[in-house]
């Protein structure tokens, strides 16, 4: 049965049912539980923002284990267990901390199957949060999915709603591979109906959340539901987008796009991440290599610019995709002759 | 030296000499031209190897090593012609010829691999340590770590995280002297790599590298403790190279005539050798023997290797992820 749940409780429920599934999998994170060994009260914090609370009184300290902050060691430690007998889940919190660990992720998890000749296995999910909009400013607010999504080896997760949430985060659990799970922080309170039993979304589906005949807009994340905000303003205008939501990027379901460019002929790519070697400049050469004669007006990109993420409110609203870029966007790529 | 039997001592004599027998193999071989890549012997710390995985189970105990991991393979029991193929890229290597000399593993005998990333298996390490105390195997894991490594991040967050969650772990740390070109006596800030052990909460011992004897008894009591679960320990093999680097290191940076002198005084199979015969524990005459056949074994993997084919083109692609 379907009932309202939030991002943070769709994901909180995902992890409680494939712990209760399968005894392999273990949690670990910087005050994933938090207060480990302290006076006060345990599982104090359940993450920094509350989304693994409740999780350490069930499954015992031994299953949600709290870490030093040392990325490098417990991600690693997420790896090696991985790789002899476990199912990790480990929260790195800010996609931003990558630079202190990124070695263990990019040079050991996803090289391991490859290098050693296919006999290592590595079924870990790397959970973190990305996005602007938090007011954390440069160092707490990027997204950086695509320097995971260029290396082969990683699989790499980016969710749009609680119902997403919870079915990619089950199958990215269950997957085979080292899989990279990219939570934006805006996301967590937003609520919809969530089936309680549980289920897998695969990965490397697209989603078709909108129909559309004029335009085609691919996007991902938390640009999902901005992209659908533009798509209505457009509707007014009898402009009928078709929204896309990639889910993964890696693997990336890029037939579904070109299905969908052939339809439209017109293609607005959306990407909170900054503008360079990013989703969007993926999805458009794969576009123009795949599809050029489809194409009847140039693809246009509506990203964040190649710049830090601002602290000031004023500034970070500016750098941040909106509804309206947008629909400015679709309206000029419709308007091409 | 007591608890050895004789087939232990036939058995860790035979894995030291065909640690050494391979090594200087490579180096010939790799002076010929026949292999690509870069190559770190091993030749000269035998007995660190050997004398800590003798103690372990290829079943349940882990370990991982460092870009100088060939010898920590065999030691471990990986199969010796598959590790040559790999070494000369070929088909049927170890790891299908993806691998190479710096990344050689092999997970079904507890091998996680040599690395290319220098600290780059403490972690992993502590996470295998993690599986067999959570799954209940009554498993160790073993980091190798060199001088270099002991310096690095990744290695002091292990430390840390290994006493923290209480892990069966034995970081072994062969301190051969140079980090590269760059000596440990100038690199690290402590001197002895050892006295880090108490900073991190975990006792350390200090042994001679060039004694099998040594090495495998203080492995031994450190394996035991964390078989216990009373947690991780710190072991420093003081040991050398006979090699540089890599292949090709013409070895400027060492004293003119040290690695002679080392061959001849500090050689770890001449004072085992010693030691056993002296204590009439086995016959020169069995060690001759061992080191006839190994030279046998090592010729035929060499000879084996050369007549293997490169992998197939349809290779390129496999083994990327499971499933995609």
């Amino acid at each position: 049965m379907a009932r309202k749940l939030s991002f943070r409780g769709a994901i909180n429920e995902a992890l409680r049912q494939e712990m209760e599934r399968d005894k392999t999998v273990i949690l670990m994170g910087e005050d994933i539980a938090g207060g480990t060994n302290a006076p006060g009260e345990q599982d104090a914090w359940g993450g920094p923002l509350g989304v693994t609370k409740g999780l350490q009184p069930i499954f015992g300290p031994d299953r949600v284990m709290d870490t030093p902050i040392s990325e490098s060691a417990f991600i690693g430690a997420a790896i090696g267990a991985a790789t002899s007998g476990l199912r990790p889940v480990a929260e790195l919190m800010f996609v931003d901390f990558m630079g202190v660990c990124f070695d263990q992720i990019f040079n050991q998890a996803a090289k391991f199957r490859y290098m050693f000749g296919g006999k290592a296995q590595t079924p870990v999910v790397i959970r973190c949060m990305i996005g602007a909009g938090f007011r954390a400013a440069a160092q707490h607010s990027q997204c950086l999915y695509p320097i995971f999504t260029h290396i082969p080896g990683l699989k790499c997760v980016v969710p749009s709603s609680p119902y997403e949430a919870k079915g990619l985060l089950a199958a990215a659990i269950r997957d085979n591979d080292p899989v990279m799970f990219f939570e934006h922080k805006l996301l967590y309170d937003v609520e919809e109906d969530v089936p309680e039993d549980p289920y897998t979304i695969p990965m490397g589906e697209a989603n078709i959340v909108r129909e559309g005949s004029d335009v085609t807009i691919v996007t991902l994340g938390r640009m999902v539901s901005l992209s659908k905000d533009a798509a209505d303003l457009l509707a007014k205008d009898g402009i009928e987008a078709e929204v896309i939501d990639l889910r993964t990027t890696s693997p990336m379901d890029i037939d579904t796009v070109l299905e969908s460019v052939e339809n439209t002929g017109r293609l607005v790519v959306v990407d909170e991440a900054h503008p360079r070697c990013n989703i969007a400049t993926d999805v458009s050469a794969q576009v123009v290599q795949n599809a050029f004669g489809a194409l009847k007006a140039p693809i246009k990109m509506v990203t964040a610019p190649h710049a830090p993420v601002p602290f000031s409110p004023a500034l970070e609203d500016l750098y941040i995709p909106s509804p309206e870029k947008i629909a400015a966007a679709v309206r000029e790529v419709h308007a091409y002759a | 030296m007591l608890q050895l039997s004789r087939d232990d001592l036939i058995h860790a004599y035979t894995r030291m000499r065909t640690i050494r027998e391979f090594e200087e193999r490579l180096h010939i071989e790799f002076g010929n031209g026949e292999i690509p890549g870069f190559v770190h012997l091993y030749a000269g710390e035998e007995a660190s190897g050997v004398g800590v995985c003798q103690h372990l189970n290829e079943g349940i105990d882990y370990i991982a090593s460092t870009h100088r991991g060939h010898g920590h393979c065999i030691a471990k029991g990986c199969d010796v012609n598959a590790m040559m193929r790999e070494i000369f890229g070929k088909e049927g290597g170890l790891c299908k010829g993806k691998g190479g000399s710096m990344h050689i593993a092999d997970f079904d005998k507890g091998m996680m691999g040599a690395n290319g990333i220098v600290g780059g298996g403490p972690p992993l390490v502590c996470g295998a340590a993690l599986a067999a105390k959570t799954l209940g195997t009554g498993g160790v894991a073993v980091a190798f770590v060199g001088d270099g490594g002991s310096n690095q991040g990744t290695t002091f967050e292990s430390m840390n995280l290994a006493t923290v969650w209480k892990l069966p772990v034995i970081f072994v740390f062969e301190n051969n002297g140079y980090a590269e070109s760059t000596p440990s006596s100038w690199s690290v800030s402590s001197g002895d790599i050892v006295k880090r052990a108490e900073a991190f909460g975990m006792p350390g011992m200090q042994v001679d590298g060039f004694d099998f004897f040594a090495v495998y008894e203080a492995a031994g009591e450190a394996i035991a403790r964390a078989r216990r679960g009373e947690g991780p320990t710190l072991l420093e093999v003081k040991l050398t190279r006979f090699f540089g680097h890599f292949e090709g290191d013409a070895m400027t940076y060492r004293a003119k005539g040290e690695v002679e002198a080392l061959r001849e005084n500090k050689d770890c199979l001449k004072i085992f050798r010693a030691k056993v015969t002296e204590t009439g524990l086995l016959e020169a005459k069995v060690m001759d023997e061992i080191d006839a056949e190994v030279k046998k074994l090592i010729d035929d993997a060499v000879a084996d290797a050369k007549a293997a084919p490169y992998p197939p083109d349809s290779e390129l692609l496999t083994d990327v992820y499971v499933s995609y």
